[in-house]
């Protein structure tokens, strides 16, 4: 994708407690690429998104989105900046619909003025309605979104990263609590989305990794363990030993 | 597929029937002050003091709908809204005292009485201005606003939530109530004001007037619940719903919940003034006791007793907590306070969903 930005994790540590749950984490994220990022329980995978979105800062290293320092930024902002989250346990508004949390998701200026006087037009309520089709919750549109299930939850969040447009996603375990053939959809869907955007996809599931069939960072102990394709690393013999040594 | 073609869900025509019983409340309410004009040996007739408890009363339930937008919608849990009603009501009560003029006890062309009595030899700068209706009213908003910009901006932005906020909060409406109690404030220490005479050129005690301030504050009412809904039936309210709900997940997707927050609790507390300042003349006294932290917890408490996030059951709860309240300190003075408080812990344990839940556990 030309004119898209790179994502540049450079030297990044993060420290709590004197545990180092990111140690030295370098990574880089191509425009319109499609990485998956594995790693056993507790590698950092989640704390990696959580300094990528604001959500933690750095002990040390560099965060970059293109030109910009996100660590400098808080979490509205970058998320504003077109870097879009899916969380390992689907986060939603439960007091709301369906509909009104993808409402809430679609990108459309921010401020309370501006959300005051929003009106739903047309156009906007028909790309709602297109992506609820696309992620199968169309008959689910006016259900609170705390009633759906754990699957259907999963699709909610998809769909309202979807609605926010973003440059980035960052998709955090979204085949958890998927049927075989949902999660053949949802790989299908992420493919689909690169290209027009970055992708970084975290997932236990070998599977479906391989199904994404691209470039994938293996990563334990807060550092990159290995990295390349599906068959590469899983022949690696230092990932081997991580995943079938413990 | 057409969303809006589905039914209604049974929870929105619950909200409907509410709303059409809040309307006839309203209109009974609007009767009142004409039923007071019937003679007293009438059925009908409604005593001056009815009338009168039931102004005070419309005041507690714009204080109330204003604490659910910032409670009920927001998430914000403030113990401190009693403070906004009162700098309302002073800035009310700073224009009362101005109108008094030389009618005062010292007779004292300009100075309050308090101040000539306090050696006061002008008036001191803070109060200028006051003697305007249009100034004191833009007062009546800014000054509750400006203290809601501010503690709220101080501890949202520190992102200060929850139980501290609401320490907070109380901590406010203290700190201000011992400031109001001191003389050299300027603001009539322990006694505050009273003996105000006239307002916009009306003198106070006559029924024309006491009826005037009766159907403003029914409008204030009727135009505060108006705007509250129109605020949580836009997007804007379900912006506040989900940070009452998810925060963090709500600034994920871009919102900058400072800015929200910030922006509904200064609206709130500026309804919370309004309220204050209807008030006052009303009861025709404002002191330091209308910043005691108790004043804030009740108020609190009518809006979980009648059912926060609904609106309708702040006003609901407001009514029917200080009817109770009325009428238990006739009937035993001593057990208000165990009511009072015997009432909340059974609302949180059995019925979180205050009264209007109970009429949606009917409909289901
Ligand atoms: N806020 C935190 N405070 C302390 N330790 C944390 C915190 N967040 C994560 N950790 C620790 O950091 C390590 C990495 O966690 P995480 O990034 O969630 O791993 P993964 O997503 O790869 O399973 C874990 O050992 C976890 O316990
Ligand atoms: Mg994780």
């Amino acid at each position: 994708m030309s004119g898209g930005r790179r994502l540049y994790l450079d030297g990044v540590s993060v420290v709590f407690d004197g545990f180092r749950a990111l140690n030295n984490l370098s990574l880089i994220v191509e425009p319109g690429e499609l990485r998956s990022v594995i790693g056993p329980n507790g590698a950092g995978k989640t704390t990696m998104m959580d300094v990528i979105t604001g959500k933690t800062r750095p002990t040390q290293g560099t965060v970059n989105f293109g030109e910009i320092d996100l660590t400098r930024m808080d979490e509205a902002g970058i998320a504003n900046l077109g870097i879009g989250r899916k969380f390992q346990k689907p986060t939603m508004f439960d007091a709301l619909t369906v509909f009104e949390n993808m409402e809430l998701a679609l990108k459309a200026p921010r401020g309370p003025i501006a959300c005051l006087r929003w009106k739903l037009t047309g156009g906007a309520r028909a790309q709602i309605e297109q992506t609820l089709e696309e992620i199968g919750l169309q008959e689910r549109a006016q259900d609170l979104a705390g009633i759906l299930s754990h699957g259907q939850r999963q699709w909610l969040e998809i769909g309202m990263l979807l609605m926010q447009d973003p440059e980035l996603l960052l998709v955090d375990e979204p085949v958890a609590g998927m049927t075989d053939a949902e999660t053949e959809q949802t790989a299908a869907l992420l493919v689909r989305i690169a290209g027009r955007r970055s992708v970084v996809v975290v997932e236990h599931d070998l599977e479906f990794v391989r199904a994404l069939g691209r470039r994938v960072t293996v990563l334990c102990d807060g550092s990159v363990l290995s990295e390349g394709s599906i068959d590469h690393v899983q022949n690696d013999p230092r990932v081997i030993e991580v995943y079938l040594g413990r | 597929m057409s969303l809006a073609v589905l039914p209604a869900a049974p929870d929105a025509r619950l909200r409907l029937g509410l709303r059409a019983g809040l309307g006839l409340f309203i209109l009974l309410l609007a009767v009142m002050p004409l039923l007071n004009l019937l003679p007293v040996s009438h059925p009908l007739h409604v005593s001056d003091f009815l009338v009168s408890i039931t102004g005070k009363w419309i005041c507690y339930a714009i204080l109330a709908l204003s604490l659910d937008l910032a409670w009920g919608y927001a998430g914000i849990l403030s113990l401190g809204h009693g403070a906004f009603f009162a700098l309302g009501g002073y800035a009310m009560g700073m224009h009362l005292m101005r109108l008094i003029g030389p009618r005062g006890s010292y007779g004292h062309p300009i100075l309050p009485d308090f101040m000539v009595f306090l050696g006061y030899q002008e008036l001191p700068w803070y109060w200028l201005g006051f003697d305007s209706f249009p100034f004191a009213m833009l007062m009546v908003l800014l000054v509750p606003g400006t203290l809601a910009l501010v503690v709220g901006w101080l501890s949202f932005r520190s992102r200060i939530t929850g139980v501290y906020l609401s320490i907070l909060t109380q901590a406010m409406t203290f700190a201000l109530m011992l400031a109001f109690f001191r003389n050299d404030m300027g603001f009539g220490g322990n006694n505050g004001f009273t003996d105000f005479k006239e307002l916009l050129g009306q003198p106070l005690n006559t029924t024309a007037m006491r009826s005037g301030l009766f159907y403003a504050s029914l409008l204030a009412l009727v135009l505060s619940f108006l705007l509250c809904l129109r605020i949580t039936r836009s997007k804007y309210g379900r912006v506040l719903t989900a940070i009452r709900d998810a925060e963090s997940r709500v600034r994920f997707l871009g919102y900058d919940t400072t800015r929200h927050k910030l922006f509904a609790f200064v609206l709130s507390a500026m309804l919370a003034g309004v309220a204050g300042a209807l008030y006052v003349p009303q009861v025709g006294i404002i002191n330091p006791g209308e910043f005691s932290p108790a004043n804030s917890i009740e108020a609190v408490i009518w809006v979980a007793v009648g059912g926060r996030g609904t609106l309708v059951g702040a006003v609901l709860g407001a009514f029917t907590v200080n009817g109770l309240k009325t009428w238990l300190t006739s009937a035993a003075p001593d057990l208000w306070l165990f009511v009072l408080g015997g009432l909340f812990v059974l609302v949180t344990l059995f019925l979180p969903k205050g009264l209007i839940g109970l009429a949606k556990g009917r409909t289901k």
